[in-house]
């Protein structure tokens, strides 16, 4: 890491902590994803102790309180998913505008560093920030968890909490990139905030609908037809981050998940109905989290050419 | 070259160049922002890019950065293309932008910490850098003060400040002086002139007042739609631009009647006159021979209510050469 970056990533980090926008996004999402994980928590206590000869090990308790509702508030996992773009977009929208707008921006390229030093920071704090609230956020909720159960999770929880952790930090990374891509098209930060709100609600909200309309799941027909049918339906929704993301956390923290496609009856016969080791269900998301990396990545990249060709004269007006 | 190193030290003339400008033109598509640029900037000068709105000013020191690609030429700062290598010429090179801009949520000292620390300054240096130069620029007292609070003197001070940390040869300053009061700019002004006297650093500054930049620079360069006019001191330029008549004497005399004025314009040097008004005309001469027409006036029997005789200076240049421009 060049001299220059490591300064910026320093100052970066320093304002992202220091900043009110930051502050009261993490305080919402812990506060909403902990009273959903809380009320859950009670709820499946009273469960476990009515069954307790069940044994612990099989139920996953831990995996289940981050996934289970009781019907008044959206489980943890669903709070998260559904917030985590936000912290995103608001970490990001305006990172390159506000120092063109502020002039700060010619100055800092006055200096001997390189311009991709700049995006890189930008991009790099964010993602080092959120990556380590979003670490607190779960081992303050596991702690939370033993609390309240009064037994400690298996190491195999802790390791499927760890990882969806790390995959929401980045599933947040790619909104990072989208952001950081708006924050150089865009000069005012207002509207680049109202198009990520757009690209947000209609990626977590509308497109799922707008698959259903275009590649419907055909109900009847041959099985090949059917197949062929799903097979459109599920390309055309991985398009879209917030699927990827569904699909990996999904079946991280539901083991009894065994397949993300299909499964014909064929298939199912002779299934023993137990969890997926860790492994297996890692296998499983693979392809989510490599497309994750590469929605990340090649939006990130669009930026950096972006700015590297930019024309850095000051706007502001 | 040992003979012009010494010469360097001596300040007269000054024959080092820093700045190599060779046949610079940058396009924006059809639009040329510079025109086949030629500059030449001498070690120790405080040099004036002079010109109206939109001439290609900031485009031209963009250029000498590295931080805009010519279309065509090079741009050479001490000796280092700036286009190849701008992180060298960065080292080197302090630049104040137009508008300079601060983070707000830091203190002013906290800003120039932050750049000090980018040009490598060790902590230690830094600090000390930091607080030796906030004295120099009159900023001590607020320099715990978030740099959101300061005015727009202030920043430009700061600004000043913050181009300093690197201990450069030389500082570029785009349009320094705009949206200072007076009072502001004379200050900061005469602070920019201590600098290159005490320092020996390079100055090149960008400006459309001529007043300020009559002031200070050692030679101006008048630049005018991407092209550039002329180039050398304030006098040189009157000299060359006005070389039929550098003088211009305001006469107020009553009666001044067409008599008079004849006899005036007969008088050796006089180039040529206009009447401002009944009572009063503006001569323009080869030499300053006031009291030649004071004498006429008294033989003519008319009073002489005022004399005024001025050398041409930027105003005069500035409306020969950008006034008649803008029109077009």
């Amino acid at each position: 890491m060049s001299r220059a970056l490591s300064i910026l990533l320093k100052k970066e980090i320093a304002d992202h902590i220091h900043s009110w926008r930051f502050n009261i996004l993490i305080a919402l999402i812990a506060l909403t994803a902990t009273a959903s994980m809380v009320t859950v928590a009670q709820t499946i206590r009273d469960v476990l102790s009515k069954a307790a000869n069940q044994p612990f090990g099989e139920t996953f308790v831990f995996l289940q309180m981050l996934t289970a509702s009781n019907g008044r508030l959206p489980s943890f996992l669903a709070f998260v998913s559904f917030l985590a773009p936000l912290l995103g977009i608001a970490m990001t929208f305006d990172a390159i505008s506000s120092e063109r707008q502020k002039g700060t921006l010619l100055r800092l390229l006055a200096q001997p560093l390189y311009r991709d030093d700049i995006i890189l920071a930008k991009w790099l704090s964010s993602l080092l920030v959120i990556t380590v609230f979003f670490l607190a956020l779960g081992f303050f909720v596991i702690g939370l968890g033993m609390f309240i159960f009064g037994l400690p999770p298996s190491f195999e929880e802790v390791l499927r909490i760890v990882v969806f952790l790390l995959v929401t930090a980045l599933y947040v990374a790619v909104w990072m990139s989208l952001g950081v891509l708006f924050s150089l098209i865009f000069r005012q930060g207002a509207t680049s905030v109202l198009a990520l709100l757009a690209m947000w609600l209609t990626l977590t909200l509308f497109y799922p609908m707008i698959v259903d309309v275009i590649a419907p799941v055909k109900q009847s027909g041959t099985s090949e037809e059917i197949l062929q049918s799903i097979a459109w339906h599920q390309g055309l929704s991985r398009l879209s981050p917030a699927t990827l993301y569904d699909e990996a956390t999904t079946t991280l923290l539901t083991p009894s998940v065994r397949a993300l496609g299909p499964l014909s009856l064929e298939q199912l016969v002779g299934a023993i109905p137990a969890p997926l080791p860790f492994t297996e269900s890692l296998l499983l998301i693979w392809p989510q989290i490599v497309g994750l990396i590469a929605m990340s990545v090649i939006l990130f990249g669009l930026s950096f050419t972006l700015f590297m060709r930019q024309d850095i004269r000051s706007t502001r007006a | 070259m040992q003979e012009t190193t010494q010469q360097t030290q001596l300040d007269s003339p000054p024959s080092t160049p820093v700045i190599q400008l060779a046949n610079v033109s940058k396009r924006y598509g059809f639009k040329t922002a510079v025109d086949h640029l030629n500059l030449t900037i001498y070690e120790g000068e405080v040099f004036g890019l002079l010109g109206p709105n939109g001439a290609g000013k900031t485009t031209t020191i963009l250029m000498l950065l590295g931080l805009v690609e010519p279309t065509e030429g090079q741009a050479y700062v001490l000796g280092i293309d700036a286009t190849r290598n701008p992180l060298k010429v960065k080292e080197r090179v302090g630049y104040l932008p137009d508008d300079v801009g601060f983070y707000e949520d830091l203190t002013g000292r906290e800003n120039l910490l932050l750049t000090a620390r980018l040009n490598g300054l060790t902590e230690e240096e830094a600090a000390q850098a930091v607080d030796q130069l906030l004295k120099r620029v009159g900023l001590e007292a607020a320099a715990d003060q978030k740099a959101g609070t300061y005015s727009r003197g202030m920043r430009q001070r700061l600004g000043l400040a913050d181009t300093l940390i690197k201990r450069p040869k030389i500082i570029i300053l785009d349009e320094p002086t705009l949206g200072i009061d007076p009072e502001g700019v004379r200050d900061f002004l005469a602070l920019i002139r201590t600098l290159s006297q005490e320092e020996g650093i390079t100055v090149l500054l960008s400006s459309h007042h001529l007043h300020q930049v009559q002031a200070i620079c050692d030679r101006v360069g008048l630049f005018i739609d991407g092209r550039l006019l002329a180039v050398g001191t304030i006098a040189d330029l009157a000299q060359k631009l006005f070389k039929d008549a550098p003088y211009q004497l305001k006469v107020e005399a009553e009666p001044l009647g067409d008599e008079l004025l004849a006899n005036l314009m007969q008088l050796p040097g006089i180039a040529s006159a206009e009447r401002i008004s009944p009572t009063s005309v503006r001569l323009l001469a080869r030499e300053n021979n006031a009291p030649d027409i004071a004498e006429t006036i008294f033989k003519n029997g008319s009073k002489l209510y005022a004399l005024e005789s001025s050398q041409f200076g930027l105003d005069e240049i500035y409306h020969r050469f950008f006034a008649g421009r803008e029109g077009t």
